[in-house]
């Protein structure tokens, strides 16, 4: 048997017994983060296939929650910085290795797209906004006219802030429940289907609401074959990637995941839309906000879980 | 110039001097340190093995610290050292989430802090506190590129390990066995 023991009495704040660096903070920003992703990609896509018209929620009034999402997923993303003051550093430098940095720019760009495109539509929602100035109103009507390019730049945008929240955590590579490729796809799946299920939560329209269910179930399959996918690529990899997946598979996390994740998050929800899509009705808020609770649980273990596993010790 | 130190574990007592040493040094803040040992304990009774180390920041040549930094506060210094430059520092915990060491902390005042190698010392010709205090010599350091460094021979003569060598950091801090 082997024991390893710290004698003189390492008790670092936050770093010992285990890692605990990342709070409430860092999972709220995933989630809010992937759900903007979501939003944004299905409204600039469908935007790109020119059905606009036909899929109105998607492309003109649930994009609205994107900029607060992004704007309050940034604000917990500062109340995590432990030097505050000097969060203007991340933007004086572009570290091409540092995936943090890469994130940093990237909703530097997509924030105020959000934004933009929030505002392409605010008559949708104000019938008589008026944008008062001669100067914005000649940039708006430009944008309009633009708004296919606009469209392309942000779902491509969208797509790298959906992956990021999962590079993030992937690219550490002493964190060996995190140091996986799949945590990008499964991020940015898993976003892409929160946004799929706000929207479907939001539209009026049966044939969009139809449309978005199909999605959410083709999405949450997919998530389930990466989940599986992540567990057997850990279980065939090295020791400490092996003791990570066991905390999965008898140890402490075992419960909160497969019951609250994949039980709640993915399993119920495909269920209801399943049994919706065969023509029984079921209030649609029930599979939306269990997609969107399920999203949320799984970022906060994720991020928990990963700080447990180690290399040493 | 490649600092480096290896550190004898069957001379080590586990004395903690070099704790301390490093500490008063460094100013450390009280409940934190830089370094700290390890006891490793192997087989059943009464076959018994202790193993004793002094860890530290293992001034990685592949750091995975520096890279994962979105600032650039964590650089690489003359020699190798891995520093955080304070006022660059932002506090995010990225080096901290990407050492396989836990080496690193989070300072009270907000940046991250971490061993220096005492480059403060070394650059002045000196040896790092902690080397400088060990009461039974067991910790060598110097320049892996210097033939006659105390490091280089000891490593040369004697065989060695470093901590979790898959992880594929390249550390600079030899165990020797």
């Amino acid at each position: 048997m082997k024991e390893e023991l710290f004698i003189s009495g390492r008790a670092n704040l936050n770093i010992d017994p285990v890692l605990h660096i990342w709070h409430w903070q860092i999972p709220v920003y995933l989630f809010l983060g992937g759900l903007a992703a979501g939003l944004l990609f299905f409204a600039s896509l469908y935007t790109v296939l020119g059905k606009e018209d036909k899929y109105k929620t998607a492309v003109r009034i649930a994009p609205v929650i994107a900029p607060f999402a992004l704007v309050l997923g940034l604000f917990a993303l500062f109340l995590d910085l432990k030097h505050k003051l000097f969060f203007w550093q991340l933007y004086t430098t572009i570290r091409f290795d540092s995936p943090m940095s890469w994130g940093a720019w990237t909703l530097m760009v997509v924030t105020p797209l959000s934004f933009v495109w929030v505002a392409l539509h605010i008559k949708d929602f104000f019938p008589n906004w008026d944008w008062k100035f001669k100067l914005v109103i000649q940039l708006e009507a430009w944008l309009q006219k633009n708004k296919q390019g606009l469209a392309w730049i942000i779902l491509i945008f969208s797509i790298i802030l959906g992956v990021y929240t999962g590079i993030l955590l992937s690219a550490f590579n002493a964190r060996p429940l995190w140091n996986t490729s799949i945590l990008g796809p499964l991020f940015l799946v898993s976003g892409l289907s929160t946004g799929a299920a706000s929207i479907m939560w939001l539209s009026k329209d049966a044939k969009e609401r139809k449309l978005f269910s199909q999605i959410d179930l083709m999405l949450i399959a997919i998530e389930l074959f990466f989940i599986i996918h992540l567990f057997m690529g850990f279980l065939a990899s090295t020791e400490v990637q092996i003791e990570a997946a066991k905390y999965f598979l008898g140890g402490q996390f075992t419960f909160s995941f497969w019951v609250f994740v994949v039980g709640i998050g993915l399993i119920v929800p495909a269920s209801l839309e399943i049994i919706e899509l065969s023509g029984r009705h079921i209030p649609v808020a029930i599979p939306a906000a269990l997609i969107l609770l399920g999203g949320i649980i799984f970022r906060f273990i994720m991020v928990e879980a990963g700080q447990v596993t180690r290399y040493l010790y | 110039m490649r600092y480096a130190m290896a550190i004898d574990t069957l001379k080590c007592v586990g004395c903690s001097d070099c704790v301390v040493a490093c500490q008063t040094e460094n100013n450390v803040p009280i409940g934190y340190c830089r370094d700290w040992i390890v006891e490793a304990v192997d087989g059943t009774y009464p076959q018994l093995e202790i193993e004793l180390r002094s860890e530290r920041c293992n001034h990685c040549d592949n750091s995975p610290c520096v890279r994962a930094c979105p600032t650039g506060a964590s650089h690489y210094k003359e020699g190798g050292i891995v520093a955080v430059y304070h006022n660059e520092c932002i506090g995010c915990g990225a080096c901290i989430q990407s050492c396989p060491y836990d080496a690193r902390y989070s300072h009270p005042e907000g940046y991250v802090d971490k061993c220096t190698f005492c480059y403060h010392r070394v650059e002045k010709g000196q040896k790092p506190a902690c080397v400088s205090v060990c009461p039974t010599n067991c910790m060598y350091f110097g320049d892996l590129d210097d033939e006659n460094s105390d490091v280089s021979r000891m490593l040369k003569t004697r065989k060695y390990k470093v901590l979790a060598p898959e992880a594929g950091t390249k550390p600079m801090v030899y165990y020797l066995i």
